[in-house]
């Protein structure tokens, strides 16, 4: 196997007094989809904020591309081209569509933003009709294609999606998730963060279980998918 | 009642003091819109600045000339004291950064206090009473000047907040700061560029003030409780609400000076402040709770 992209060893994060996460390791190889499942409020966001430099690791060592990132700061990471589409979107209400995509490219392949851009709407022709809109009034899956679209103008070596599929219909998930493989397939890295354990384990080459702040299961999609203890932890019985 | 004529320089006069009271009131807005403090150091930076532009003036540089140098100059000033002083003492709290520019406008006033008096001084320019005949009233040159210039100015602010990308990073950051450090905006370096903005923005006004008006230790006051009624009634945060809050006030202070006495005009300006806070408390351009 190739030299992982992002590989994480000890990591111990947390708020105040309290660690979130308490000691995870785990790797993203080149051109895979990795997914991290768990349920609310095991730590998936605090691993993503780890992750793009929004929080500080308490312990444990991120590399990204050859480079510890542990103490980078969130501007560094990017620049790496580590990206992350954050869980709830976050885009920029009250700026048009346009300039939420702009943005993408503030910190890296600036240079490149035009072919981006059309690279983008190719691939979300919906955005395209809405350029000039504000961003906050689209519709949820509107807002999620921004985000990712947002996303991709960075050129991400490893993108980061952190509940894509949150609080859109069951034909949007799908939608999502086939948006997923078509950019794996394209050659590109992805750390998906998901609820959605089944399509998520569909979609994965390799997936990590997180419960309480520590993984308690690994491996193959197909292999999860069939392991009789995912049920169990996942549904706490 | 008062000629048509009386009434309309009266509105033309109100529009250039407007103009002025405007980009005061920009700085204050932009800051407030971004970081989402009040700034009570707003005042005592723009005191720093007219006797910046007085000093100026002293050594042969006209305020006209100073304003090139003093604005970059108060940009670089309020970069750093943002960077270095009020961001690291506020520990994530904004009222930290309440207490912090509070008393940043307290040392800065009682600095310039110790340094200069209490004098109140004032500067001769040769064209300090230049005036520009319209037949039925004369406008003051240098207060055409400022409206001119403050108009120039606010439309530069614009068009830097709406095609650069730093002017999109700033708003990026004002609604939504996560997201923007998820993009690589520096938050910290936008918190003050913006805080930059609005020294600078505090600069060209004192420069367009100077030659009409005078400087002492506490004169920013004066001009920052009229900018605090703009900000109001322009709606918190909003740049476009500030311009058109500013000519707003200055029409409003010039009318109810003509109608009540000159020293009553004020009373105008927080009437209507006391009528927006009751009707439109979002102020005209501001956003929805």
């Amino acid at each position: 196997m190739a030299d992982p992209i992002l590989s994480i060893s000890g990591l111990v994060a947390g708020y105040g007094g309290v660690d979130v996460l308490r000691g995870l390791d785990m790797q993203v190889s080149p051109g895979e989809i990795v997914a991290v499942l768990g349920s609310n409020g095991v730590g998936k966001t605090t691993l993503n904020k780890t992750l793009s430099g929004v929080l500080r690791p308490r312990a444990g060592v991120i590399r990204f591309d050859g480079a510890d990132i542990q103490a980078a700061s969130p501007a560094a990471i990017v620049e790496a081209g580590l990206i992350h589409v954050p869980e709830g979107r976050k885009i920029f209400p009250d700026m048009s569509v346009l300039e939420n995509l702009e943005l993408g490219s503030y910190r890296r392949a600036k240079a490149r933003r035009a072919r981006n851009l059309e690279r983008v709407f190719a691939t979300f022709p919906r955005l395209l009709e809405r350029t000039n809109q504000h961003a906050g009034t689209l519709s949820g899956g509107e807002q999620q294609m921004l985000a990712i679209g947002r996303g991709l103008m960075g050129e991400p070596r490893l993108l980061i999606l952190d509940e894509p599929s949150l609080g859109l219909s069951p034909l949007l998930v799908e939608e999502m998730f086939g948006l997923v493989k078509t950019l794996n397939a394209e050659g590109l890295a992805i750390l998906l963060v998901e609820q959605n354990v089944m399509q998520s384990l569909d979609l994965a080459h390799r997936a990590y279980v997180l419960e309480n702040g520590a993984f308690v299961l690994s491996g193959t999609g197909a292999e999860l998918a069939a392991n009789p203890d995912l049920e169990k932890t996942y549904l706490g019985m | 009642m008062f000629a048509p004529d009386i009434i309309l320089a009266a509105v033309l006069n109100g529009l250039m003091t407007g103009a002025v009271y405007a980009l005061t009131a920009v700085g204050l807005t932009l800051v407030y819109g971004v970081l989402h403090i009040i700034n009570f150091a707003h005042g005592a930076i723009l005191t720093a600045a007219m006797f910046a532009a007085f000093f100026a003036w002293k050594i042969g540089i006209d305020p006209y000339v100073a304003v090139f140098a003093l604005a970059p100059i108060f940009f670089a000033l309020g970069y750093a004291l943002q960077r270095f002083v009020i961001g690291p003492s506020s520990h994530g709290e904004d009222r930290n950064i309440l207490l912090v520019t509070l008393g940043l406008s307290i040392v800065i006033e009682n600095l310039l206090l110790a340094a200069f008096r209490s004098d109140t001084r004032s500067i001769d320019v040769p064209y300090g009473f230049s005036v520009i005949d319209l037949g039925f009233t004369f406008l003051s040159v240098p207060r055409v000047v400022a409206f001119a210039a403050s108009c120039a100015a606010a439309a530069i602010l614009w068009l830097i907040l709406a095609k650069t990308d730093t002017g999109k990073a700033i708003r990026a950051v004002a609604k939504e700061k996560l997201g923007a450090s998820l993009v690589g905006i520096d938050v910290a370096h936008v918190y003050a560029v913006t805080f930059g903005l609005g020294a600078a923005c505090l600069a060209v006004a004192a420069c367009l003030l100077l030659p009409t008006f005078y400087v002492h230790p506490r004169v920013g006051n004066a001009y920052v409780l009229v900018a605090f009624t703009i900000v109001v009634l322009g709606g918190m945060g909003s740049v476009p609400g500030a311009l058109l809050g500013g000519l707003f006030i200055g029409v409003v202070e010039s009318l109810s000076g003509l109608f009540l006495g000159e020293s009553l005009g004020q009373i105008g300006i927080f009437l209507i402040f006391i009528l927006v806070l009751l009707v439109r408390p979002t102020g005209l351009f501001g956003a929805r709770a």
